[in-house]
C-alpha cells in the first residue's frame, strides 16, 4: 500500500497535527458548498462569497473538537490528533450506520477505499441531537497510520474480500 | 366550474416553493398531486444537503420536506392529493381525476412542476424481479421500511446512484458494485469516499451484460467497456439478488406539450424540456414550469426554481408590483447561481443559459411568423 500524501487548504501540516487534535478538510471538488464554515464556532474555516471555493483551514485557530464533521454533507471531515503518549494516533471520522461502535472496542481500521490498514480501539463514540444522526467515532491506531486510517469495519459487516483489479475510480 | 387563480401541478419541491411564494404574496393557490402524500421525492431524501445556508445546507432532505408542508399549511395553500391530471386545454381548463371520475377547474395561471422520470436500462433478464431503478429502491428503505434486497449491484454512478447506494448500505444490505460505463465517476467525489470507505468495489468502463435467475435476479454479469464498447472476454459473475439502475432522468413534459409549450431539446440536462425564459415561463404566457420537468438538476435548485415561478406568477396577476418582483428574482438568481457553480454546476448553467436562449429565438420566429 503506498502513503497517499495529500494536499490542500483543508489539510494540516505534520507539525500541526504533532501538537493535537485538528480538522483534515478532505474536500478536494469544487462543490457550492459551505456548512462547514458557519459551523466552527472558532472560525478556523473559511470558504467565502463563491461557495464553489475548497474550505480553507486555518490550523492554528482550530482545536479539533469535531463540530463541523457533523455538519459536512460530504462526511468528508475528520480529525487527527497525533500528540497522544506512546506512538499513538487518535483519528475520528463521522459516521451514520447502527449499530455503533463500541468504546474500547477492538476493531479493523480502514483507509479510504476500505482496505485493512492496522487494528484499532475505539477510543470514543459520540452522539448528540446537534449532530442530527450523524455519529463521531475516534479510533486509537498506531500514529504512523494516522493518515491512511479513515474508516473502521463496521461491526456486523464480514471482513472485505481482496478487491484486486478493482478500480478505484480516481 | 371550478375557478382558481393559480394552480400548480405536482407537490414536490418545486410546486410546494412556488405555491408558498406565491400565496405569500396574496394568490389563492391549488397545488395538485396524483401521488397520496405531497413532498415529491423530499421524504426519501435521508442525507444532509449540499448548498450554503439559504440552501438550507447541512439539513436532511425529509426536514427539508417537512417545512415546506409546514408554510403550505400555514399559509392556508390548498394541496389536492390522489389526483392525476388528464389534460389541461385552451384557457386553462384542467382535467383531473380519480376513480370517481373525471373533474373539471380553471386555472387563470398553470405552474408545471411534475419533475422527471427514472430511466431504464434494457438488457437479458433486466424484467425478472429484483430489478428496479434506484428511485424504487430508496422508496422501499426510506419510505417503507423495506430492504429490496440483501446484495445489490448498483448501475450508474451519478450523485443518485451514490447516494442510494450509501443509503441501502445504512439499511443494511451489502452493496457488490456500483457499475459505470463511463472511465470516471458521475458524482461527487465525497458521495463515491462514503461508498470507499465502506468497501464497495467501483466497476469503472463496465456494464451489466445480463441478470441471471430462473424466478428472481441471483447473479449479474458484468462486462469490461472500451470506449463504450464490450471488450469479449471481460465478462464477470457477481452473486446477486438485486440490480438498481441509476442511469439519469427524463423530464416530464407531456402536459407541458398538452398547453401547446414548445419544447427544446437540453442534451445536458435529460432531454425534451419546455423552452422557457429567466422567469420560468414557457412559450404559453400562462403556463410556468420549475423543477426537474425544466431540466433535471437536483431538489435544491428546484425549490429556487419554484420560489421563481412562484414569484413570476404572483407579478403577472398584479399581487405584486413590477419593481418588488424584479428584486425577489434577482435574489433567487443569486442563489441559483450559487448552485450552479463549479466544476459539476457549470455544466448545468450553460445548459440552461441554451434553453434561455431558444426560448428568446422561438419568441422572435413567433413575432416574424
Amino acid at each position: 500500500m503506498s502513503k497517499q500524501i495529500l494536499e490542500g487548504p483543508g489539510i494540516p501540516s505534520a507539525e500541526r497535527r504533532a501538537k493535537g487534535p485538528v480538522a483534515c478538510i478532505e474536500c478536494f471538488q469544487q462543490i457550492p458548498c459551505n456548512p462547514c464554515e458557519e459551523a466552527c464556532p472558532r472560525g478556523a474555516i473559511t470558504v467565502g462569497d463563491e461557495i464553489t471555493s475548497l474550505p480553507h483551514l486555518d490550523a492554528e485557530k482550530c482545536n479539533g473538537c469535531g463540530l463541523c464533521m457533523t455538519r459536512c454533507p460530504g462526511l468528508a471531515i475528520f480529525t487527527v490528533d497525533e500528540s497522544c503518549a506512546g506512538d499513538r494516533a487518535r483519528v475520528s471520522f463521522p459516521y451514520e450506520y447502527v449499530p455503533l461502535p463500541e468504546k474500547g472496542q477492538e476493531i479493523a481500521c480502514t483507509d479510504r477505499e476500505g482496505r485493512f490498514v492496522t487494528e484499532g480501539t475505539v477510543y470514543q463514540v459520540r452522539t448528540s441531537k446537534a449532530f442530527d444522526h450523524t455519529a463521531i467515532v475516534t479510533v486509537e491506531i498506531p500514529k504512523e497510520y494516522s493518515m491512511e486510517v479513515r474508516f473502521i469495519r463496521r461491526p456486523g459487516t464480514e471482513a472485505g474480500e481482496d478487491r484486486g483489479e478493482v478500480d478505484s475510480g480516481e | 366550474m371550478r375557478k382558481v387563480q393559480l394552480l400548480i401541478v405536482g407537490a414536490g419541491p418545486a410546486g410546494l416553493s412556488a405555491g408558498i411564494e406565491a400565496a405569500r404574496a396574496g394568490v389563492q393557490v391549488t397545488i395538485i398531486d396524483e401521488n397520496l402524500r405531497p413532498g415529491g421525492q423530499l421524504f426519501k431524501q435521508i442525507h444532509k444537503f449540499f448548498g450554503s445556508r439559504v440552501h438550507n445546507a447541512g439539513v436532511r432532505g425529509f426536514r427539508i420536506g417537512e417545512k415546506l408542508l409546514q408554510d403550505t399549511k400555514d399559509l392556508g395553500v390548498e394541496v389536492l392529493l390522489g389526483y392525476p391530471v388528464y389534460g389541461i386545454f385552451p384557457g386553462g381548463e384542467v382535467v383531473y381525476g380519480t376513480a370517481d371520475g373525471a373533474h373539471q377547474m380553471k386555472a387563470e395561471k398553470i405552474i408545471l412542476a411534475t419533475g422527471a422520470n427514472e430511466n431504464n436500462l434494457y438488457f437479458e433478464g433486466s424484467t425478472l424481479p429484483g430489478v428496479m431503478t434506484a428511485g424504487a429502491a430508496q422508496t422501499m428503505i426510506n419510505l417503507h421500511h423495506v430492504l429490496p434486497g440483501k446484495r445489490v449491484i448498483m448501475v450508474g454512478s451519478g450523485n443518485v446512484g451514490l447516494i442510494v447506494s450509501y443509503q441501502l448500505l445504512q439499511a443494511g444490505a451489502k452493496v457488490e458494485a456500483v457499475v459505470e460505463a463511463a472511465p470516471s465517476i458521475g458524482g461527487y467525489g465525497v458521495h463515491a469516499g462514503k461508498l470507499k470507505r465502506a468497501g464497495v468495489p467501483f466497476y469503472l468502463s463496465h456494464t451489466v451484460r445480463r441478470a441471471m435467475g430462473s424466478t428472481e435476479v441471483e447473479a449479474v454479469e458484468l462486462v469490461e467497456l472500451d470506449h463504450f464498447k464490450p471488450v469479449p472476454g471481460t465478462e464477470k459473475i457477481i452473486e446477486a439478488d438485486t440490480v438498481c439502475m441509476a442511469v439519469g432522468l427524463t423530464p416530464m413534459t407531456e402536459l407541458a406539450s398538452l398547453c401547446g409549450c414548445e419544447l427544446v431539446e437540453s442534451r445536458g440536462l435529460g432531454g425534451l424540456v419546455p423552452a422557457h425564459d429567466h422567469n420560468m415561463c414557457t412559450t404559453n404566457p400562462d403556463v410556468y414550469i420549475a423543477g426537474d420537468i425544466s431540466g433535471v438538476e437536483e431538489a435544491s435548485t428546484a425549490m429556487e426554481e419554484g420560489r421563481l415561478a412562484g414569484t413570476a406568477a404572483a407579478e403577472s396577476l398584479g399581487y405584486i408590483s413590477e419593481a418588488e418582483a424584479a428584486e425577489k428574482k434577482a435574489e433567487i438568481h443569486r442563489r441559483l447561481d450559487l448552485l450552479r457553480s463549479g466544476q459539476f454546476g457549470a455544466k448545468r448553467a450553460e445548459a440552461k443559459a441554451e434553453i434561455e436562449k431558444s426560448f428568446a429565438q422561438m419568441q422572435r420566429g413567433g413575432e416574424v411568423g
